[in-house]
């Protein structure tokens, strides 16, 4: 009997290591792009205002990079350990990313990082500033491998099972890496963490113009990332926006929890918050028309005939019979492996015909493909994530338009509010991840795999023990982190040095 | 010749930069910590991978078992 407590700590684990994780890196791909962007009005400008700047932001970013670096391989080993048969299904898919990930993007943060920070004076202006931007590609590097592993979860595309080494092996990569599932989640997530630096720079610049120190480096850093974050800002709607399109079509049981949609049609409306509703624009939002049909969930359940295509789409039922075939299949395929070769032969045709459907044959009840205890998370994710987006785009445009009438100072509610931002794009990012992770239950690997499947048999009971040795450990980085940040904050830019 | 002199042209640059961090040092201890608890702490008395110590051909085993186990 699987102990559903193992699930759910496991999960639990998992979650809260990737909600800290995610606490460091926004901010290390934000500030890397305002680091990079004002060594360059530096080099261009022979100005050392620019440099004093740079070097100030730098200093922050290695803050948060020296802390948050290596948060992720614990996620690694919670594969190994909790997951161990996920980690194994998954075979290449991960594999690959992975290592690529580790070989080329943290070697070439951790090569060019040093130049960048040992370099000043001592290397050329131009071979710094390209390992200013060498370190942010870097990070941006590792995030795309990490991104495309996420994305192959939620939508298992360029792969074949192999029963013999029960893995998924890797048959087009250019799908793995490069449709538009992973390449929507990378440039969303990236984006998301520019949005971050750019409202970290402005909140903590507004700071100091509250304080009335360092006002020339507050209003030249505010124009520079109110700049950049309105770019991003955007390009966060957008892409966001495309991912949503992803959704509706790869994961549309996520998509109709998000909403709370039973049943489906056209035109149907998207609910800002419970009772206040836009006409049309959840059909928008799925399929770029008012008029597309949204499935809802007991469509999603009972089956249904897409009425614009005439698409059948299964029932949950007739999934799971599909699911059932290619598990048993599967079983017979592994007790004649060795012993009839016809019989497995005829099992394996079974099992391709219903790889598809594998995971639905761990299924045992229909309802456990919806998990109403998540709605109500799911449904406010989102809003609190999309809320806080539109809420940045208009204190970038804020931001802009009195920096541009040289009036941020005398207006000192503008400058609470941009201080106020720091933590809600933090709040955003992590309900980015809560919708997209916490959406894909009961899925480890979207069709393919339940939790309960790729689930390792350890005993509960460590999963707990080190459930809370992580949250320790974490706060304690965190703590950290504000403490020297802060510090640092307050200590303010190095003195500016003559050097024209 | 060439080759000795640039290596240790990058020894001096690492050397020199280390010697002269200042709030980097700071950072480099709560790096060590971190890593220290991350990898012998955390890695050697709380992780151990389901299948380690397992060949290839041992972990497809045992995953096809598992995953057939789950059926029932």
């Amino acid at each position: 009997m699987l102990d559903t407590s193992l699930i759910d700590w496991s999960r639990a684990q998992f979650a809260l290591t990737a909600c800290y994780h995610w606490l460091f890196v926004p901010l290390t791909l934000g500030l890397a792009v305002i680091m990079g962007t004002m060594e360059t009005l530096y080099v261009i400008k022979k100005d050392d205002f620019w440099k004093r700047a740079a070097r100030f932001w730098m200093k922050l970013f290695g803050i948060n990079f020296a802390i948050g670096v290596a948060t992720g391989i614990i996620l690694e080993f919670e594969f190994g350990t909790n997951w161990s048969n996920y980690s194994w299904f998954v075979g290449d898919i991960f594999g690959a990313p992975l290592a690529i990930e580790g070989i080329l993007a943290f070697f070439m943060e951790a090569t060019f990082i040093a130049v960048m920070f040992f370099g000043w004076n001592k290397v050329s202006k131009s071979f710094h500033l390209t390992s200013t931007w060498l370190t942010g590609i870097g990070a941006t590097l590792s995030a795309w491998w990490i991104l495309v592993a996420n994305a192959w979860m939620q939508h298992p595309v360029g792969m074949a099972f192999n029963p013999v080494t029960v893995r998924n092996e890797m048959t087009d990569f250019s799908a793995v890496a490069f449709s538009a599932a992973p390449a929507m989640k990378f440039l969303h997530t990236v984006s998301s963490g520019w949005l971050t630096g750019c409202v970290f720079v402005i909140g903590v610049s507004c700071w100091f113009l509250l304080k009335r120190r360092e006002q020339p480096m507050a209003k030249a850093s505010i124009k520079v990332a109110a700049i950049i974050g309105l770019f991003s800002a955007l390009f966060v709607m957008f892409t966001g926006d495309q991912s949503g399109l992803q959704m509706a079509k790869n994961q549309p049981m996520k998509l109709a929890a998000a909403e709370g949609l039973m049943d489906g049609g056209k035109d149907i409306p998207f609910s800002l918050v419970p009772g206040v509703k836009i006409p049309g624009m959840l059909s928008i939002l799925a399929t770029h028309d008012i008029n597309g049909y949204v499935p809802g969930i007991n469509d999603l359940i009972n089956g249904y005939t897409d009425p614009i295509t005439g698409e059948k789409h299964l029932s949950a039922d007739q999934k799971m019979v599909k699911g059932r075939l290619a598990l048993n299949a599967f079983r017979d395929f592994k007790k004649y492996e060795k012993t009839d070769q016809t019989k497995k032969d005829s099992a394996q045709l079974v099992l391709n015909k219903n790889m598809k459907y594998f995971g639905y044959g761990y299924i045992k009840d229909k309802h456990e493909l919806v998990s109403e205890s998540n709605f109500n998370l799911i449904y406010w994710a989102f809003r609190v994530m999309v809320g806080v987006g539109i809420l940045l785009v208009l204190v970038m445009v804020l931001m802009l338009w009195y920096g541009r009438k040289d009036k941020l100072e005398n207006n000192r509610w503008l400058l609470y509010t941009a201080l106020g931002s720091i933590p809600l794009v933090w709040i955003a990012g992590q309900c980015g991840w809560i919708l997209t992770e916490v959406g894909r239950q009961p899925w480890a690997i979207q069709d393919l795999l339940p939790l309960s499947a790729a689930v390792s048999g350890v005993e509960s009971s460590s999963v707990v023990i080190t459930f809370f040795l992580f949250l320790l450990l974490f706060t304690a980085l965190l703590v950290a982190e504000l403490t020297i940040l802060l510090k640092a904050i307050r200590k303010g830019p190095e003195p500016i040095v003559e050097s024209k | 010749m060439k080759v000795i002199h640039i290596l240790n042209s990058v020894w001096q640059f690492y050397r020199d930069g280390f010697r002269n961090m200042t709030w980097g040092r700071t950072l480099w201890l709560v790096i060590i910590i971190k890593l220290f608890i991350i990898f012998v702490v955390l890695r050697l008395f709380f992780f151990h991978p389901a299948l380690s110590g397992m060949s290839d051909k041992e972990k497809q085993n045992k995953v096809g078992e598992n995953l057939i186990e789950k059926i029932k």
